[in-house]
C-alpha cells in the first residue's frame, strides 16, 4: 500500500529515486530491518500459514476420521475455508495439538479466548451450563460456523427459530426445566409466519426478545422478558405502540412500578401473537381486561355487544378496545379518550353510522340491578321481573291445581270427564 | 292429498261411531295464523334464547353450530318479520271485521275476546272448583285463560316487537328516543320475551294441550273443528246458546280429513317437543346462572 501511494506522489516511478527520497527522512539501520522482516515473512510466513492447514487436513480432511475413542476428527475444508474462521490456523483453537503425533490428552477448544464478551454474557444466563449449552449448539458445527448475516449461519435471523427449536420444540426439555412448549406456538403466530413463509428479517425472531448470549429468565427484573420491562422489548420494532401505550393509564402505571397493569403479551400473549384483526383474537381478549376490570365485564355481558359478540362467527361487535382504545388507555375524564363525552359521537359511529347526540346517550355498561346508577333501567326490570315472576306464579298455581283436579275428575269419571276428540 | 293410499284398517274405527257431529270453532284463516304464529315463535325462542344466554356453554355451541352469531341473528330477524306479518295481518283482519263488515260482538258480548264481569267470576269459580269448594263453571266461546293467553300475545308482540326494532334500528329510534331507552330496550326485550316463552312452553302448553281431557293436544286449532261431546263440555254457553238461537247448525262442518289430522299431530307434536326443550333449557340457563 506504501509503494504505490509514495511512487505516485514522486517525480520519478522507479525504486532508487524511492530509497533516495526516504533516506533523507530518517530511515535506520532498524527499519530497514523492520522492513525486511516483514518482507520475509510475507515471503515465508503465508506459505507456512497455509501450509500448517495443509499439513493438519492432510489427515483430517478425510471426512470418516474418527479419534480412539470413536468421535469424528474429520473437517470439511472447502466448508471450513468459506466458514468465518476459515482464515485461521488450526493451532490457533486447537492449542494444545502443536504436532504429530498428538499428545494423548487434546483441551477442549475454548471459544472464550477470543470471544471473552460473549462468553461472560453466557456465563450470567440461564444457559450458563456449557456443558449443556456448548457454544456449537446453536453456532453449528464449529467448522462451518458463518456471520450472523450469511444465510448459512444457525443464527441468521431466519435460521434462528429453528435453531433454538432443537431444544425448545422438545416436550421433554420444556417439561424438564419448566418452560412452556412454545416452538409450535410461534411458528403459528404472526412473527413466526412473517419469519418462515415471508422471510422478512426483521421480523421478531427468539433472539429479538430473548436476547442471545445473555439471556435471563423472565423473573429475572434484568431480563428483556421481564413484566416491567416487556414494552421497551417489543417497543424496540413497535416504537409508535410503545409511545401510545406509556402516554396511556397502563403504561404510567407500569412506569411508576405497577406491574399488576397489562403489558403487552397480557393481551397479545407472548409467543403465539395473532393478527388483531382475527377473529380468535377478538374472541380471546375481552376476558383478559375483565380479569382486572369484574364489574365492567359483567356489565358488558348484559347487553348486545357481548351477547352478539360470544355467540362466534360474528366478531365485529364492539370489545374493550373498539371503544376504549387499545394501546393508550386514558380515562374518559381525558379529552383525548375515545370514550370522552365529546368523542362518542365519533366513536360509536365507526360501527353505527348514523350514531346522533341521542345515540350516544347509550350505556355500554349500564347495569338494571343498580339502582343508584341506573334508576330508570333498574325500575323498569324490577317491573318486567315482578310481571314474569307474578303472571309465571299465579298460573303455575292455578295450572297445578287444575291439573290435579281434572286428572281426578277423569279417574272418577272415567272418560267421561273433558273429552278430546280422535 | 293421498286419502287412498291409507291403509283402510287405520281408517276403520275413524267411521265406527256413526253419528258424531263436528262443529266449526276455528276459520282456516285462524289456523293457519296460529300455526305461523307458533313456527315464527318457536324460531324466534330457539334464537332468541342463545343470546341471552350468551355466556351458557350450551348456547354458544348451538350457536356455532348453525354458524355462528350471524346465522342466529339473520333467522331472529327473519322470524320477527314474519311475526310481525302475521299480527299486521290479523290487525288488519279485525279492522275490516269491524269497520267493513260491521261484525258485531267483536269488542263485547260473549264471543268478545275483551274481558268483562263473567270472566272474573269464572276464574274465581274455577280456581274454587280446583279446591272443591262449588261447581264448575260453564264457559262460552272464549274462556278466560284463553283471552289471557290472547291479550298476552297481543301485548308481548307489541312490547316485544317495538323493543325488537328498536335495537335493530337503534340509530334511528335514537331520533325521538332518549339515550337510556336504549339500554332500557334490551331488558325490556329479554325479559318480557322470557315470560313470553316460559308462559307459552309451562302454562299455554298444559292449559289448552297437556291437560287431562286435551292430552296430547287439542287438534281444535288444528283441525278447525271440535266434535258435539266436546263442544258441549268446553263451552256449554255457547253450545247452548247457539241451540236456544237454532243457529247450530249453521256451525256444523265436515268430518276433520284422516291424513290433516295425522300431519297436524305430527307437526303439533314436534312443535310442543321443542317447547318443552327449550322450557327445560330455559329454566336451566336461567337457574344456573347463565
Amino acid at each position: 500500500m506504501a509503494g504505490p501511494r509514495l511512487r505516485v506522489r514522486g517525480k520519478h516511478g522507479d525504486w532508487k529515486h524511492w530509497l533516495q527520497r526516504v533516506e533523507p527522512l530518517g530511515v535506520d539501520a532498524g527499519s530497514t530491518l523492520l522492513i525486511a522482516a516483514l518482507v520475509l515473512f510475507l515471503l515465508l510466513g503465508v506459505p507456512s500459514f497455509l501450509h500448517a492447514q495443509t499439513d493438519c487436513l492432510a489427515c483430517h480432511a478425510d471426512k470418516t476420521l474418527q479419534d480412539a475413542s470413536g468421535k469424528s476428527v474429520g473437517v470439511d475444508a472447502d466448508n471450513f475455508h468459506a466458514s468465518i474462521h476459515g482464515v485461521l490456523n488450526c493451532t490457533d483453537c486447537h492449542t494444545t495439538i502443536k504436532e504429530y503425533p498428538h499428545p494423548e490428552q487434546v483441551e477442549a477448544v475454548k471459544c472464550v479466548t477470543c470471544h471473552a464478551d460473549q462468553a461472560s454474557a453466557i456465563g450470567g444466563s440461564v444457559h450458563a451450563k456449557a456443558s449443556e449449552h456448548p457454544c456449537t449448539s446453536c453456532h453449528g458445527d464449529a467448522h462451518t460456523i458463518y456471520p450472523k448475516s450469511d444465510p448459512k449461519s444457525a443464527v441468521y435471523p431466519l435460521n434462528i427459530p429453528k435453531t433454538c427449536g432443537t431444544c425448545h420444540a422438545s416436550a421433554e426439555l420444556a417439561k424438564k426445566y419448566g418452560l412452556q412448549n412454545v416452538y409450535a406456538t410461534y411458528m403459528d403466530s404472526i412473527h413466526g409466519y412473517a419469519v418462515s413463509k415471508e422471510g422478512l428479517l426483521v421480523a421478531a425472531n427468539c433472539r429479538s426478545c430473548h436476547g442471545s448470549h445473555g439471556i435471563l429468565s423472565h423473573k429475572d427484573p434484568k431480563s428483556t422478558t421481564a413484566r416491567a420491562n416487556i414494552p421497551d422489548t417489543c417497543g424496540t420494532c413497535h416504537g409508535g405502540v410503545k409511545d401510545q401505550y406509556f402516554a396511556g393509564v397502563h403504561g404510567k402505571a407500569l412506569m411508576a412500578g405497577n406491574t399488576k397493569v397489562p403489558v403487552c403479551t397480557d393481551c397479545h400473549t407472548a409467543h403465539g401473537i395473532l393478527q388483531p384483526t382475527e377473529s380468535s383474537f377478538r374472541m380471546q381478549s375481552t376476558p383478559i381486561c375483565g380479569s382486572c376490570h369484574t364489574e365492567q365485564l359483567a356489565t358488558y355481558r348484559d347487553t348486545f355487544h357481548s351477547q352478539l359478540g360470544l355467540l362466534g362467527g360474528y366478531v365485529e361487535t364492539a370489545r374493550c378496545w373498539d371503544c376504549h382504545g387499545a394501546h393508550g388507555v386514558l380515562p374518559a375524564s381525558d379529552p383525548a379518550s375515545p370514550v370522552n363525552k365529546a368523542n362518542l359521537i365519533q366513536t360509536c359511529s365507526r360501527c353505527h353510522k348514523d350514531a346522533n347526540l341521542s345515540f350516544v346517550q347509550y350505556q355500554p355498561h349500564a347495569n338494571p340491578r343498580n339502582r343508584r346508577l341506573n334508576p330508570a333501567l333498574y325500575y323498569i326490570r324490577t317491573f318486567m321481573n315482578l310481571l314474569l315472576w307474578g303472571t309465571l306464579s299465579f298460573f303455575s298455581l292455578h295450572t297445578l291445581l287444575w291439573f290435579i283436579r281434572a286428572k281426578k275428575e277423569r279417574s272418577e269419571h272415567g272418560h267421561s270427564g273433558e273429552a278430546n276428540h280422535e | 292429498m293421498n286419502d287412498e293410499t291409507m291403509p283402510a284398517p287405520a281408517a276403520q274405527p275413524e267411521t265406527a261411531p256413526p253419528a258424531e257431529k263436528f262443529y266449526v270453532r276455528f276459520t282456516l284463516e285462524q289456523r293457519y295464523l296460529h300455526a305461523v304464529l307458533f313456527s315464527s315463535f318457536l324460531g324466534l325462542a330457539a334464537t332468541g334464547l342463545p343470546m341471552r344466554f350468551s355466556e351458557n356453554a350450551l348456547a354458544r355451541t348451538f350457536a356455532s353450530a348453525v354458524g355462528g352469531f350471524g346465522a342466529i341473528l339473520f333467522m331472529h330477524k327473519f322470524c320477527a318479520v314474519v311475526l310481525t306479518l302475521a299480527f299486521l295481518y290479523h290487525l288488519k283482519d279485525l279492522a275490516s271485521r269491524v269497520f267493513l263488515r260491521k261484525e258485531k260482538g267483536i269488542f263485547w258480548g260473549p264471543t268478545s275476546m275483551v274481558a268483562n264481569w263473567k270472566d272474573v267470576q269464572d276464574l274465581v269459580g274455577h280456581l274454587r272448583w280446583f279446591v272443591g269448594l262449588g261447581p264448575k263453571p260453564k264457559f262460552d266461546r272464549y274462556a278466560y285463560w284463553e283471552k289471557f293467553d290472547y291479550w298476552a300475545v297481543f301485548w308481548g308482540m307489541i312490547v316485544i316487537g317495538f323493543s325488537g326494532y328498536a335495537m335493530w334500528f337503534a340509530p334511528f329510534f335514537a331520533r325521538f328516543l332518549p339515550g337510556w331507552a336504549l339500554n332500557a330496550v334490551l331488558v325490556v326485550h329479554g325479559e318480557e320475551a322470557l315470560l313470553a316463552i316460559l308462559f307459552i312452553f309451562s302454562i299455554h302448553f298444559v292449559n289448552t294441550h297437556l291437560r287431562p281431557g286435551s292430552f296430547p293436544m287439542d287438534m281444535v286449532i288444528f283441525t278447525g273443528k271440535e266434535t258435539e261431546e266436546e263442544f258441549k263440555k268446553k263451552r256449554t254457553l255457547e253450545y247452548e246458546r247457539l241451540k236456544a238461537q237454532g243457529k247450530l247448525e249453521a256451525k256444523v262442518g265436515d268430518k276433520p280429513v284422516y291424513w290433516w289430522v295425522n300431519f297436524a299431530k305430527v307437526v303439533g307434536t314436534i312443535a310442543i317437543l321443542i317447547g318443552l326443550v327449550l322450557l327445560v333449557l330455559t329454566l336451566i340457563a336461567y337457574f344456573g346462572g347463565g
